[in-house]
């Protein structure tokens, strides 16, 4: 029984040596050629910047090195259990190359990717071929005593490892040294691989730096977030006082009256009657504004689909409104796109002079999910994301759900704005 | 004649159930949720249901989903819906069927007692009564539009009025004019827009309905 589980346990001992040290050979000859192809063309892509090319081929081959280094995070995990995290800054879909280019360029993930194609191509090289060295060095250990020194050598001395070989009995000494390499190789090659990607990761993690920046992030768009609500709070305490809280107050007012004109006049009483109902149908005219402020009824009865179909039938302007929402996403992100639509489309109707707009909502399930909306007018273009725009409020409600905004504009149009967040629907 | 009532808040629905048996419509059930109005509708065949849009369990549109269930089941079922805000887009879905009987109100228009009855006992009868702020949504939206731009204030003010569901008579009365005044006008405003003239009161204002929501 014993020897049986001895002998099991030898043969997935030796099974595991023999298959790392031939991932390592495999990923060694594929690392050199791939990763010295990748740095050679980024470099070139980069230079090539000044004269536009640059634009097209970077954000391009920033994608495939992008690609390379996730088939490797990948492997890292499921050959050796090394978690590689990867903190990319999302891009829109839509941006334009320059802001492409440069989003990319400025990531941190993405100069660390690039560091890692040098790193890769030289340490990385040598420690993922070391395991197969280790086990495929001694068979020539080995080999030497059956006479392939004489072969070898040529004449002269032939040195196996620190070994002089130059007769018979060195090269049995060779054999002895293979047989301890071989021991060693038995011990050490899966820790070598792992050894490999232990370095990517020293490489390629984001570390603590990447936490620092999300922090920096995080205060920034929670400070946002407290005082865009806090003034909302502002505006809904002034509006009600002076609104529908004022006109009860009147409108009592008023009831007192008519109690005591009820004998004496009756038709002034009937009068200020009729008036007293006006008030209280303008009251709740002023609260239902308030509430679609608030949170649009349509939004919480229907979903974000309905509330900007609903929106877009009472703009001024033809608006189609295209969406493919499998599920309703948490109310605070419908909420947040949206009033984030709702100011896209009020700065499309007042700035673009456009005669129809296009608002389209889908939802993209990959990657933990991202909610994707685009208004596109044919208007005169030259839409801005600056201080004091409209536009630049909307980036600020995004940015508390980790939400990004992009706008492509040209002078004479056509112009889009183009917003995700991240979500999951339900 | 038979009314199905279905109103969440109790202080409303009381109001409502009062305000009907005042005027001599009987109450075959009041009830408060989106399943007991399935139920109401399904075992009383009531002349009309007032349904609020918004009902538990859900506070969703539950209501509205019933009437319009409901409709499908027994296509003319007349039903009149009630809402704390008025919205085009539940105004389309509740005409989509072109069979009439048919009422959208904000709550507000109860109010006007007259008025509101008027509306109910309109759809009861295969009418229709929708809001003037949905009508003003719809006209608003066609204001530099060519054809629409072609009406007379005074045809503009009839188009309102008419696309509320009035009838003729209602109309005169409303702007103190003659019925033959106002008949003159509606046949100015089909021809002007290049609709079909119907004498059948609830046609015409569906195709009105229809002229002033198409090309969105």
């Amino acid at each position: 029984m014993t020897t049986n589980t001895d002998s099991g346990g030898f043969r997935a001992r030796v099974r595991e040596t023999v298959l790392a040290a031939v991932r390592g050979l495999v990923l060694a000859l594929v690392i050199l050629p791939v990763s010295v192809l990748c740095f050679v063309l980024v470099a070139v892509s980069v230079a090539l910047i000044p004269i536009g090319v640059g634009l097209v081929t970077t954000p391009w081959l920033l994608g495939g090195v992008r690609d390379v280094a996730d088939v490797r995070r990948r492997l890292a995990f499921e050959w050796c259990g090394v978690r590689i995290r990867s903190a990319y800054r999302a891009v829109p879909a839509d941006a334009n190359p320059w802001a492409r280019t440069f989003g990319m360029l400025r990531d941190p993930q993405v100069g660390r990717d690039v560091l890692w194609l040098c790193v890769d191509m030289t340490a990385g090289f040598v420690t993922a071929l070391l395991p197969a060295v280790l086990l495929f060095y001694p068979f020539e250990g080995f080999a030497l005593p059956t006479g392939l020194w004489r072969v070898l050598g040529e004449g002269e001395t032939y040195w196996y490892g620190f070994v002089p070989v130059s007769g018979q009995a060195t090269a049995f000494g060779a054999a002895a040294l293979g047989a301890v390499i071989l021991v060693a190789a038995f011990r050490c090659t899966p820790a070598l691989l792992t050894a490999h990607f232990r370095l990517t990761r020293a490489v390629l993690d984001p570390g603590q730096g990447e936490l620092v920046e999300r922090v920096r992030v995080l205060t920034e768009t929670r400070k946002d977030a407290v005082d865009t609500s806090a003034a909302e709070l502002r505006r809904i305490e002034r509006d009600l006082h002076d609104g529908a809280q004022a006109r009860l107050v009147a409108m009592g007012m008023d009831l007192g009256t008519i109690e005591m004109l009820l004998d004496k006049d009756p038709e002034k009483a009937r009068q200020l009657l009729a008036q007293t109902r006006q008030a209280s149908v303008e009251a709740l005219g002023e609260l239902r504004d308030l509430v679609r402020g608030i949170h649009p009824p349509v939004l919480a009865e229907r979903g974000l689909g309905d509330a900007v179909r609903a929106l877009a039938l009472r703009l001024p302007v033809p608006t189609e409104v295209s969406v493919e929402l499998p599920g309703r996403a948490d109310a605070p992100v419908e909420s947040a796109a949206y009033f984030a639509v709702s100011e896209v489309l009020t700065n499309a109707v007042k700035h673009s002079g456009a005669d129809r707009i296009r608002v389209d909502l889908h939802h993209v399930a990959e990657g933990g999910g991202m909610l994707r909306i685009s208004v596109t007018d044919h208007g005169r273009g030259g839409a801005v994301v600056g201080a004091g725009s409209g536009l630049a409020g909307v980036e600020r409600r995004l940015g508390t759900f980790d939400g990004v905004l992009a706008v492509s504009s040209p002078a004479g149009g056509p112009t889009m704005v183009t917003m995700e967040i991240p979500c999951a629907l339900s | 004649m038979r009314v199905v009532l279905a109103e969440d808040l109790f202080l409303l629905r009381d109001g409502l159930v009062r305000l009907l048996e005042a005027h001599d419509f009987e109450i075959a059930a009041a009830v408060e949720s989106g399943p007991e109005l399935a139920r109401a509708l399904a075992e009383s065949e009531p002349d009309v249901a007032v349904v609020d849009v918004r009902l538990p369990p859900t506070h969703t549109d539950e209501g509205l989903q019933c009437a319009l269930t409901a409709r499908r089941d027994r296509p003319g079922l007349p039903v009149l819906v009630l809402s704390q805000h008025v919205e085009q887009l539940y105004a389309r879905e509740l005409l989509a069927d072109g069979s009439g009987g048919v009422g959208y109100l904000l709550k507000d228009r109860v109010f006007d007692a007259e008025q509101f009855v008027d509306a109910v006992r309109r759809v009861a009868a295969g009418g229709t009564a929708m809001d003037p702020q949905v009508i003003q949504q719809l006209l608003s939206r066609r204001a530099d539009d060519r054809p629409l731009g072609g009406l007379t204030p005074r045809e503009l003010e009839v188009l309102e009025l008419m696309a509320q569901g009035r009838s003729n008579a209602a109309i005169a009365g409303q702007l103190v004019v003659t019925e033959r005044a106002i008949a003159k006008h509606t046949s100015n405003i089909f021809t002007k827009l290049g609709l079909e003239v119907s004498d059948d009161d609830n046609r015409r204002v569906l195709a009105v309905l229809a002229y002033l929501d198409r090309d969105r």
